[in-house]
């Protein structure tokens, strides 16, 4: 969550969610989160676990390139 | 009775002495419909409380419209963790309690010194992004 944050700090174009989701299984069923930490970038690109820092970038990389063919 | 344990208190005192720039944590609660989140409330203003570099803000999710809305809150409970001049969009949903205490304090750092401590490239890769790109952790309590 940390490192997500982190990504806010440094970019303008980049938000950052920590959610502690036992109160919202909306959300939890919405984005499918049985293992946590889980890490939804965009809508569409998501991994589990605590990953390093290049692993969060090619996912925020990848979600900009989805989100930029769907428009 | 205290939510912030003495003994924690004192730790965060002496963490908080490295704070660089003021943090504003602006708590969005509702007191009828969901009463966790004036226990977050009292958290946040207990944290704050703890240096003067920090100020809570408590908002009423029901009653302030305008501030929900500027600030692109959806639910409740929520903290969004802001710069003193800048909002980095940085929001913590849900109770923030075991290792999101931790996270919680650690995002108050990292907005305070308004530096990401990241390597370079990901700096210069983050510099690239062509578009918005909205992020969210989830986590459980530990």
């Amino acid at each position: 969550m940390r490192l997500a944050y982190r990504f806010a700090i440094e970019s303008e174009r980049v938000t950052a969610d920590g959610v502690e989701v036992t109160g919202y299984a909306d959300l939890a069923r919405r984005y499918r989160v049985s293992a946590v930490p889980k890490t939804v970038v965009g809508e569409t690109v998501e991994f589990v676990g605590a990953g390093p820092e290049d692993m969060l970038l090619r996912h925020v990389q990848q979600a900009a390139e989805v989100e930029a063919g769907t428009t | 009775m205290a939510l912030i344990r003495d003994d924690v208190a004192a730790q965060l005192k002496a963490e908080f002495e490295s704070l660089q720039n003021p943090v504003r944590l602006v708590v969005f609660s509702q007191t009828m419909a969901d009463p966790e989140s004036e226990q977050v409330r009292r958290l946040v203003e207990e944290l704050a409380a703890l240096d003067d570099r920090l100020t809570a803000e408590p908002v009423n999710f029901v009653l302030d419209q305008e501030r929900v809305a500027q600030l692109g809150i959806a639910r409740t409970p929520a903290v969004a963790i802001l710069g003193a001049e800048k909002d980095y969009g940085i929001r913590f949903y849900g109770l923030p309690s075991g290792y999101e205490f931790g996270t919680l304090v650690d995002a108050v750092l990292d907005v305070s010194s308004g530096d990401s401590g990241l390597s370079e490239p990901t700096r210069t890769a983050l510099a690239g992004l062509a578009r918005p790109v909205h992020v969210q952790v989830f986590s459980t309590p530990t």
